[in-house]
């Protein structure tokens, strides 16, 4: 059971940014978790986060997702992808949502300066004055013992993470 | 377009331009992303069809099916 929860590093953009990325992250800590709300240029209600871990864009990513807007659900798999889809269509409010709103998500990255393989998890929702919006999670594998020393994330349909989008980087020690 | 490098070693941010191979890069994976979500929504429309088709034919509604599957 963590005991600790440190604020390693945080951003908050102040203009759009194609990507934000996190780096030099400490191996000092068990786990991290990556809290985010963010908003795209994407034109349409619902976009996600593309995921980049330690600059390695081998094909070695692969996840399997659910979503639903309370009316219906989807669910989508990817494999031996060159970056994340943390979250297909949920995770990123799209540039249509009511404005000033933003998605809320969280990362939960266990044992993330081990030797072994890494799973992590997703789990974000949208957010618009409207009777459907994108809430799901995401079961992501990065099919490397390396350690992970960087994060990038950007939008998943290629717009810009907006102005006030928000990232917060934790850890987590186990002791 | 810029992308934003937070340094977690020394809490330094900076604001860099994409270099054109990082905009390709990115292009590339959302033009895949994007036929990704369009095969998806695809396969959950042809789902929701058949559901709906087989739902006709046996002139139960989806709550009732549900209720039989309880």
């Amino acid at each position: 059971m963590a005991n600790t929860y440190v604020l390693i590093a945080s951003n908050t953009l102040s203009s759009s940014a194609a990507s934000v990325t996190f780096s030099s992250i400490p191996n000092t800590y068990t786990d991290l978790v990556l809290r985010t709300s963010a908003r795209s240029t994407r034109s349409g209600i619902d976009d996600g986060f593309a995921v980049v871990l330690s600059s390695n864009t081998n094909t070695i990513y692969s996840h399997t997702s659910i979503n639903g807007t309370g009316t219906a659900v989807q669910s989508d798999y990817n494999y031996n992808m060159s970056n994340f889809y943390a979250g297909h269509i949920f995770g990123i409010n799209g540039n249509t949502t009511t404005s000033s709103t933003f998605s809320s998500g969280e990362f939960y990255i266990p044992m993330y300066a081990s030797s072994n393989k890494k799973q992590l998890s997703f789990v974000g929702a949208n957010e618009t004055n409207a009777t459907a919006v994108q809430i799901g999670a995401a079961a992501l594998f990065w099919n490397s013992t390396s350690a992970i020393t960087s994060i990038s994330l950007s939008s998943l349909f290629g717009g810009d993470l907006m102005s006030g989008s928000s990232f917060f980087l934790y850890g987590i020690k186990n002791s | 377009m810029d992308k934003v490098i937070v340094d977690c070693s020394t809490g330094e941010q900076t604001v860099v331009p994409l270099t054109a191979e990082e905009i390709a890069e990115l292009e590339a994976a959302a033009a895949q992303a994007e036929q990704d979500r369009l095969a998806a929504e695809a396969e959950a429309a042809t789902k929701a069809a058949a559901r709906q088709a087989l739902l006709d034919k046996l002139g139960i509604t989806q709550e009732e099916a549900a209720l039989l599957l309880s």
